[in-house]
């Protein structure tokens, strides 16, 4: 077993940002652990640009956002090591890895976890129907189009109106195929409005609202669908049911942190995040394992995964130092209309980031941080979508005593 | 043409239990198999329980062969190197009712010689698994889990091993008789075999009809399934079924899979449809209600996958009365062995089965003055390497010492390797499926559903079999995932 300062968990947005700024830091005994070939994570895939926007001021394709932090820590040698695969991180904090040269076992002081996140399956959501070939997840499909050269289908239905599903149907309609619709399940869209507008109107492909997919057919490969109108319930209205003929089902019905590692690690998690519970320095329930980017909740934007992870770094070489954090006694709860928060609980004795999103469309809407009848922050805003992440930053010198605060946005 | 002894229709559990257990003769066999893979049908469309035999009708040979079954099982399963756990089974009740109908099952299954059977109660219940919903239950001690589809995939490569034939892709289309063979066609090419053993599954009515034999009356009872993630799968130590219905029917219980996950299903309804496998959305949410009732962590955030299956039971066509297995031999149908309405408990019965259609045949042979000789390299063990993550880390360091594909993760949920991969792919039935892959390794069947290692597999596949995107599919022949290159530019 050999020691490192700090094992990171994935080389991908998260995870190379952690470790260039922890490096600038002065920790410097870091390894990377990746399970790919190369470092870069998911946006290796995403050629599409509109990345950067917020991080560099400038707009970027996925790889060439991910190059920016690939050359960051090969500039400081920090090592990454490719095509390992975690297998275990355990609370005391000895990382096991599969690498064709071995086993790789690691003890660490501190652990960063970035895995990234999953996308949910059609068996996630129970969607009824004949399995054929022809239905995948709107990533797969963007591998296999975008990194392999393979083509996966010319009739194509879209459900879910996550970015990855429009970023498909306008990608597919490129390399022509013919995009019928996308529909999805919520009155609301779930991707961001530039996607709305650049991928689907700009194209001719129409968004159907409060609508799903009721059935699937095909024996070997899929021929067609059947769409339903939904109530406010989501479910399946009688009556509106709607046939569309189709060789591929695209599915982008949500993301998952995937946190296998996490849970086996012993970290809590938060049934509102699927990620774990965190303090402002991002470490969770367990004592120098922390978790940044999309492992610990769903961005909307890479850039806030690389600037939520580098703002673990302070926390991770204070407790590389000292071997432990100041205790995070407050609660963070979630008012009305707020789904969730990041962090879920603070010391109350640093300033901190705070980052929030909305269960529903707002408009002309005001968001309260307050801590009893003592209100910390205001905001006045013109809309709020629970597609978009909001960001704010919180003034410790603001907190009145230690008891737990509250977010609410009405 | 080619000339076989024997010609095995259907490459279900029970067509390659037969193989198996023909191939310990001095006979050419062939099974014939219209998918691209063994247990494609109903074989892979169930529970995967080696039932104890409690409820099926004295004397009858789903008793006898369900018991012997589950008797000699420890020693298939070591033979041929599937992972299998008697785990016992809760049949559980809530109603004085169901403690009735659990009672008369218990006589039953006492008649049918299964060993063990006692009622237990609620706080006994409790110190076997928590999780298990009901007031009371008959515990039987003997029931355990099995992968289905691990079990017919070796016994396939037991009988390749040990000689016999697989022609996978050929769809039996018309039998008739030559001389003193029959001549099979297919709609690839034609097969002549001295002797036909029908064991076509949902399709051995029809087939059954070919050879002269009645075509019985058949229903099919069809059921569906959900697959849960394992974090469910360990919350769940023991099979737990409901009190049968006054019919003696079990509905949707909840079980744990051999590899730890949980199975809930099936309920049961009748179908029409001879490959009617789609799920149904109102079937679906009856599970999840029924579900609830067997295993009280039956959970939205656990649901991987669903999948149905239907039993095809021989029926009464006046009072439908479901009626026992039928495996005969008839000289008005001379040289064949007929096996129909093989349903559950079909896994647990498919090597009793076996051994009784061959000892048919055997007979038969010797009427016509044949001696068949034994096999004398009859290997009765199927090997199989240890999978990468039951190994200890001792095992998996030594396992990638000896070939560094171990190394390499495929897929990342069910910690498959490239090593298993690359085995899958040249498996020795020539498999060249994705589906194949996945029922080999479990690869792509994780939570993830392939989203991560699903593109690595089909460019191993392409690289491995050295074929073209076209021609890569996904479970049937026509079941293509790639309609060609984006740009044609490698």
């Amino acid at each position: 077993m050999r020691n490192a300062d700090v094992v990171i968990v994935g080389g991908g947005p998260a995870g190379l940002a952690a470790a260039v700024r922890l490096y600038d830091l002065g920790i410097t005994d870091i390894v990377i652990l990746e399970r790919e070939h190369q470092p870069g994570g998911i946006l290796k895939q995403c050629i599409h640009d509109g990345f950067g926007l917020t991080r560099f001021k400038e707009t970027l394709s996925g790889p060439e956002y991910a190059k920016r932090f690939v050359d960051e820590a090969q500039k400081r040698g920090i090592p990454c090591i490719t095509d390992t695969t975690v297998i275990d991180v355990s609370a005391d904090k000895v990382v096991t890895a599969a690498h064709a040269d071995g086993m790789i076992v690691i003890q660490a002081k501190a652990v960063i976890l970035t895995m990234g996140c999953r996308e949910r399956t059609r068996g996630a959501i129970s969607i009824p129907g004949t399995r054929p070939a022809g239905v995948m997840t709107a990533g797969v499909a963007q591998a296999y189009i975008n990194l392999q050269n393979r083509m996966i289908g010319k009739e194509v239905v879209i459900l879910g109106s996550g970015d990855i599903g429009m970023i498909m149907a306008r990608r597919m309609t490129l390399e022509g195929a013919h995009v019928q619709a996308v529909f999805e399940v919520l009155p609301t869209p779930s991707g961001l409005p530039r996607n709305i507008e650049q991928c689907l109107n700009d194209y001719g492909i129409p968004l159907y609202l409060s609508h799903t997919v009721t059935d699937i057919r095909g024996e070997g490969r899929l021929t067609g669908i059947t769409v339903a109108a939904v109530d406010e319930r989501m479910q399946p209205i009688p009556g509106t049911e709607k046939d569309y003929d189709c060789d591929t089902l695209i599915l982008s019905v949500g993301l998952i942190p995937e946190n296998e590692l996490t849970i086996g690690a012993g970290a809590e998690l938060d049934p509102k995040t699927k990620g774990a519970f965190v303090d402002e320095f991002c470490q969770t329930t367990v004592p120098g394992i922390f978790a940044a980017g999309n492992v610990l909740h769903v961005h909307d934007l890479v850039d806030f995964v690389s600037m939520e992870a580098e703002s673990l770094a302070e926390g991770a070489a204070e407790y590389i130092k000292n071997g432990s954090l100041p205790k995070a006694g407050i609660a963070i709860a979630c008012g009305e209309n707020v789904g969730h928060t990041i962090p879920q609980r603070i010391s109350g004795e640093k300033s901190f980031h705070l980052s929030l999103r909305v269960r529903k469309v707002m408009k002309e809407c005001t968001l309260t941080v307050s801590q009893g009848e003592h209100v910390l922050l205001t905001r006045k805003m013109k809309k709020a979508l629970p597609a978009e992440m909001i960001n704010l930053n919180i003034d410790a010198k603001k907190l009145k005593g230690t008891d737990d605060l509250e977010v609410k946005v009405v | 043409m080619k000339h076989y002894d024997v010609a095995i229709i259907g490459g279900g559990v029970i067509g390659c239990a037969v193989a198996r257990e023909l191939s310990r003769w001095q006979l050419s066999a062939v099974v014939l198999e219209k998918e691209p893979d063994v247990a494609t049908g109903n074989s892979s469309r169930n529970t995967g329980m080696l039932h104890a035999g409690f409820t099926y009708k004295p004397g009858s040979l789903k008793a006898e062969c369900a018991v012997e079954g589950n008797q000699e099982f420890d020693r298939v399963a070591a033979e041929l190197h599937i992972p299998f756990r008697r785990t016992g089974k809760l049949v559980v009740g809530f109603t004085e009712h169901d403690r009735e109908n659990i009672l008369k099952f218990k006589a039953i299954g006492e008649k049918n010689g299964v060993k063990g059977l006692r009622m237990i109660d609620r706080e006994e219940m409790n110190r076997i698994d928590p999780n298990a919903g009901g007031e009371f239950a008959m515990y039987a001690p003997s029931s355990g889990i099995l992968d289905p589809m691990q079990y017919t995939i070796a016994l396939a490569e037991n009988a390749c091993r040990n000689g016999a034939q697989f022609l996978l892709e050929h769809r039996v289309t018309a039998i008739h008789r030559e001389g003193e063979s029959y001549v099979i066609e297919t709609d690839k090419e034609e097969v002549a075999a001295r002797w036909v053993i029908n064991c076509a599954g949902a399709y051995a009515a029809d087939i059954s009809a070919m050879l002269g034999y009645p075509r019985y009356y058949q229903r099919g009872f069809k059921g569906e399934y959900y697959v849960l993630d394992k974090k469910a799968g360990v919350q769940l130590s023991i099979p737990v079924y409901p009190a049968p219905n006054d019919k003696g029917g079990f509905m949707t219980h909840a079980t744990p899979t051999i590899d730890g996950n949980v199975l809930v299903g099936p309920d049961s309804y009748i179908t029409e449809g001879r490959e009617d496998y789609a799920n149904r959305r109102e079937q679906l949410a009856g599970l999840v209600r029924d579900g609830g009732k067997m295993f009280k962590q039956m959970r939205a955030e656990y649901f991987i996958r669903n999948f149905a299956g239907i039993r095809w039971k021989n029926c009464n066509p006046e009072t439908g009365e479901v009626l026992d297995f039928i495996v005969e031999s008839k000289r008005e149908c001379p040289n064949t062995v007929n096996l129909v309405g093989i349903e559950s408990p079909g896994i647990t019965c498919a090597l009793p089965l076996a051994r009784r259609a061959v000892k048919l045949l055997l007979e038969g042979e010797k009427a016509q003055g044949r001696e068949v000789k034994a096999n004398n390299r009859f290997d009765p063990v199927r090997p199989r390497a240890k999978r990468f993550y039951e190994m200890t880390i001792e095992e998996k360091t030594a396992a990638i010492e000896a070939n560094p594909d171990y190394g390499q993760i495929v897929c990342r949920c069910e910690n498959v390797t490239r090593a298993e991969i690359l085995e899958a792919i040249h498996n020795p039935l020539g498999v060249h499926t994705l589906t194949g892959v996945k029922n080999r390794t479990r690869a792509m069947m994780g939570r993830c559903q392939g989203g991560y290692c699903q593109t690595r597999i089909t460019e191993m596949i392409e690289q491995e079999l050295k074929v073209t995107p076209e021609e890569i599919c996904y479970q049937k022949a026509d079941g293509y995932v790639f309609t060609g290159k984006v740009r044609d530019c490698e």
